[in-house]
């Protein structure tokens, strides 16, 4: 059997091995994250919600995902 | 006549901002939130934990469609980080009133006011409103309603110091300004703090660690409520000249 290949992205600030040829959508839903409570940039660049399906990870992307939490 | 109140355009019931930050739990925050009447609080825009996905959710506690969250910059010391930081405030839900804060000092966080006027012109020409944190300087403040700002919020004093208004002449000088919503924010300790404020002419306050961290935040919060509805009552009703002699109240006639 062939093994999947993995690859190394930075994922808020840490490092993460996730399977070659993986989309943004199957990374956020491994880490379970409520899509429509948070923003997702790539690379400094911030990514339209409705194409998380269609954006391809590569090796050493960064890829932040944030929210809202308490602030003054 | 009813006494309303508008940011950009966008009427609320209360001149009372509060900010989330510093409490126990989501709980005593969304409680001292609800009792404090506030139409407007404040939120960070941070990293979601990864690891820990059982932790609670700001909004499964305040309701944005119930209360406006307006999303901030603090911990932002250059205007980079702070636009990237309301783009992404943005991306999340839409927002378009943001509170902008560019800190220039660890210390004192005091606001870097060139990096935050680049900032406040950079963002109203995306079409963001933009609320300014500011210092009580009013040729700055000038410069940032120039710019494009929506609201002037100089500060009482240093963020979480708790002093109150240490210059109140530069707060009434930008008073008599501006048409702006002028919001005192930062440095408030206790509820009269709020009602000098208001009596000043402030369209508003923002406060968040003089609630938070009081021993019962609750009944704080309460207290600041009532002391911005006071400040503001006063203000409208237009106080008595000031006198360095006395003068008596009662009539002197029939005096026996």
């Amino acid at each position: 059997m062939r093994k999947i290949k993995k690859i190394k992205i930075k994922l808020n600030g840490k490092v993460k091995l996730i399977n070659e040829h993986y989309k943004i959508q199957n990374l956020l839903r491994d880490v379970k994250v409520p899509i429509k409570k948070v923003a997702i940039e790539l690379n400094k660049e911030i990514l339209d919600k409705k194409k998380l399906d269609k954006i391809k990870l590569k090796k050493n992307d960064k890829i932040e995902i944030v929210h809202f939490i308490g602030g003054g | 006549m009813k006494d309303k109140f508008f940011i950009a355009n966008k009427q609320f019931n209360s001149r009372l901002i509060v900010g989330t930050g510093k409490y126990k739990s989501m709980r005593e925050c969304a409680k001292a939130v609800e009792l404090s009447g506030a139409n407007i609080v404040t939120v960070a825009v941070r990293r979601v934990n990864i690891s820990n996905k059982k932790k609670p959710l700001l909004m499964d506690y305040i309701d944005p469609k119930k209360i406006t969250y307006l999303p901030n910059t603090a911990g932002c010391f250059n205007s980079e980080d702070a636009l990237r930081t309301l783009r992404l405030a943005r991306e999340i839900g839409g927002w378009k009133l943001v509170k902008l804060e560019v800190l220039g000092d660890k210390r004192n966080l005091f606001p870097e006011m060139i990096e935050t006027l680049k900032s406040t012109e950079v963002l109203s020409k995306e079409g963001f409103k933009v609320m300014v944190y500011c210092n009580d300087d009013p040729l700055m403040a000038k410069r940032l309603e120039n710019s494009g700002a929506c609201a002037i919020m100089p500060l009482a004093a240093p963020i979480g110091s708790g002093l109150g208004i240490q210059n109140k002449v530069n707060i009434r000088i930008i008073r008599a300004q501006t048409k702006l919503p002028l919001i005192i924010d930062a440095g408030l300790g206790q509820a009269s703090d709020a009602a000098i404020a208001m009596e000043l002419g402030c369209d508003g306050v923002l406060v968040n660690t003089a609630i938070a961290r009081a021993k019962k935040p609750f009944e704080m919060a309460m207290a600041f409520k009532n002391a911005v509805i006071a400040g503001r009552q006063s203000f409208l009703s237009g106080r008595i000249e000031m006198s360095i002699l006395g003068k008596a109240s009662s009539p002197k006639k029939g005096i026996i």
